[in-house]
């Protein structure tokens, strides 16, 4: 039986892991087990070597030849490595990627932490629109100095003054 | 602060003390984040590894957790001294294979440290004695809040924090506990519950031939996903399922005091033997020993206070850690030799078994 990665030298370590219940095989031989880091049971999960090996497959279907072109990766990049090149790749490679994450995770919609700089800017064009929503019914209402306050407001909301 | 300071204080983890501390050895908690314009570490260049690594250290430098922080290039240390880290779990083995364009920054208590450049442009981490993933969580939360405010970390509105790999994207956090379950080994119980936790979509880590037992006893479980399920969410349900695996560790020490007492005296008793009189022993050997003299003093076979002795023992005889002691290279013979050494010399104090101690009740009580 030859290795996984490589497919030239004969397997010599096996291994198996349990994970979400399904059992997961790998024949590596001694050169790409130690590459990979396997002999250090604390830092390895068999999905990361797997996903190099199997999962790109999907990726192939969808995304063969293309390239990212912030970063120059392409999809056989990801078959050799099980790494993307840049954050844009999530972009370029989205259609491949999706079924391989839904795969692997709960979904594909973050419920987590979004950072406060984040949160801010989207607080900020909510705040926006409904200023624009309260001008336009000021105007419509004909009244035109409630309107000119918004109007302000607006203009102060652009010039950045005002958070 | 000196790289030797570093590899001559222990740390606060390897204490041994927080809740649980006899069975859950540690708790960390990792976070992966990258800068939105730079590639990956693994696909940059030479050119933009060293801009994102002069973008992102002052900027972790300047954290008010990191007073008094040892902040190191990965150049300035050699392969040993690495090599040191990674047997303490302060940097990953991948981290320790980086030269030019990385660097690694902790605080005094080597409770937090950040890798800038690994597989990811940062990975922060925080690791805590016992089981507190809690408190490691809020840690490393403040850290990455403090951190967003001045570097733009590429963030995704649908898929979250974006990382090199895509097994880590979402909220870029594994939490992980390492613990000891040496009574669910030896009643063949251990199997079952890898079985079980794996179904709840955490992860058992380990080398596993034919269901054979892990090193030392010892077992990392962690969450598997990272996208779909908020952070606090992961860490509850992860405590759950520990503090489970908890009441079963502590359940089959109970059932094997009561029903299989000559199987725990037996496994404990050559242990010591071996232990206190080998002159030649491998890592593993020692691991495994070792495990079981911890097993013997939360059961009361040893007086309590000979927990840190054993402790400290699982750090030191690991193969960097007792290279670090030496001033010439060693062969693999040679730290055999010196591994029995330092472990005789640990014991010469050590009293032998006192199993009617043990077997009258002196070890802890069965779990709720």
């Amino acid at each position: 039986m030859n290795c996984d990665v490589c497919k030239q030298k004969p397997a010599t370590v096996f291994l198996t892991q349990i994970v979400d219940g399904k059992m997961q095989k790998v024949n590596l031989c001694e050169g790409c087990s130690k590459e990979k880091g396997v002999t250090d049971p604390t830092g390895f999960a068999l999905a990361d070597l797997l996903l190099g090996i199997g999962a790109s497959q999907e990726m192939e279907k969808t995304s063969s030849g293309v390239r990212c072109p912030a970063c120059g990766f392409s999809q056989a990049d990801f078959k050799k490595t099980g790494r993307l090149g840049c954050s844009n790749c999530y972009e370029v490679f989205a259609e491949g990627l999706e079924p391989m994450l839904k795969n692997m995770h709960k979904g594909t919609e973050h419920k987590g932490k979004v950072p406060p700089r984040l949160l801010k800017i989207k607080q900020r064009e909510e705040d926006m629109k409904k200023l624009q929503r309260d001008l336009r019914k000021a105007v419509t209402e004909e009244r035109y100095e409630a309107a000119a306050d918004l109007r302000d407001k607006i203009k102060q909301f652009e010039g950045g003054t005002a958070v | 602060m000196t790289i030797n300071n570093l590899l001559n204080s222990p740390g606060e983890w390897l204490r041994g003390d927080g809740p649980h501390s006899n069975i859950v050895v540690s708790s960390r908690v990792r976070i992966a984040r990258n800068l939105r314009n730079f590639p990956f570490p693994g696909w940059a260049k030479k050119a933009d590894r060293i801009s994102v690594l002069e973008c992102v250290k002052p900027a972790v430098d300047a954290l008010p957790e990191m007073g008094e922080a040892y902040s190191i290039f990965s150049q300035d240390f050699s392969a040993l001294e690495k090599q040191v880290l990674v047997e303490r779990h302060l940097i990953s083995r991948e981290h320790a294979a980086k030269g030019l364009g990385s660097a690694v920054v902790m605080n005094k208590k080597q409770t937090l440290s950040i890798m800038i450049n690994e597989e990811d442009h940062l990975r922060m981490q925080s690791i805590r004695s016992g089981l507190n993933l809690k408190s490691a969580f809020k840690l490393i939360d403040k850290v990455d809040t403090e951190l967003a405010d001045k570097l733009d970390f590429a963030f995704h509105p649908q898929l979250g924090f974006l990382t090199a790999c895509p097994t880590n994207v979402g909220t870029g956090m594994r939490a992980s506990a390492m613990m000891h379950l040496p009574a669910l080994v030896l009643s063949e119980q251990i199997n079952q519950v890898i079985q079980a936790v794996s179904k709840v979509g955490l992860a058992v880590r380990g080398l596993y031939g034919e269901g054979t037992e892990a090193l030392g006893n010892l077992f990392q479980i962690s969450n598997q996903v990272t996208l779909g399920e908020a952070e606090g969410d992961i860490i509850t349900r992860l405590n759950k399922v520990i503090e489970q695996i908890i009441h079963h560790e502590v359940n089959a020490r109970q059932g094997l005091l009561q029903k299989k007492p000559v199987t725990l005296l037996d496994n404990v008793g050559r242990a010591y033997g071996v232990l206190r009189y080998a002159h030649s022993m491998a890592s593993k050997e020692a691991l495994n020993l070792l495990s079981y003299l911890k097993l013997g003093v939360d059961l009361a076979f040893f007086p309590e206070e000979f927990q840190h002795v054993i402790d400290a023992l699982f750090i030191e005889t690991q193969p960097a850690h007792l290279q670090k002691g030496s001033a010439k290279k060693l062969q693999a013979e040679e730290r055999d030799t010196l591994r029995a050494q330092i472990i005789r010399g640990k014991l010469v104090s050590f009293p032998p078994p006192d199993a009617d101690r043990a077997l009258a009740g002196g070890g802890s009580p069965p779990a709720e």
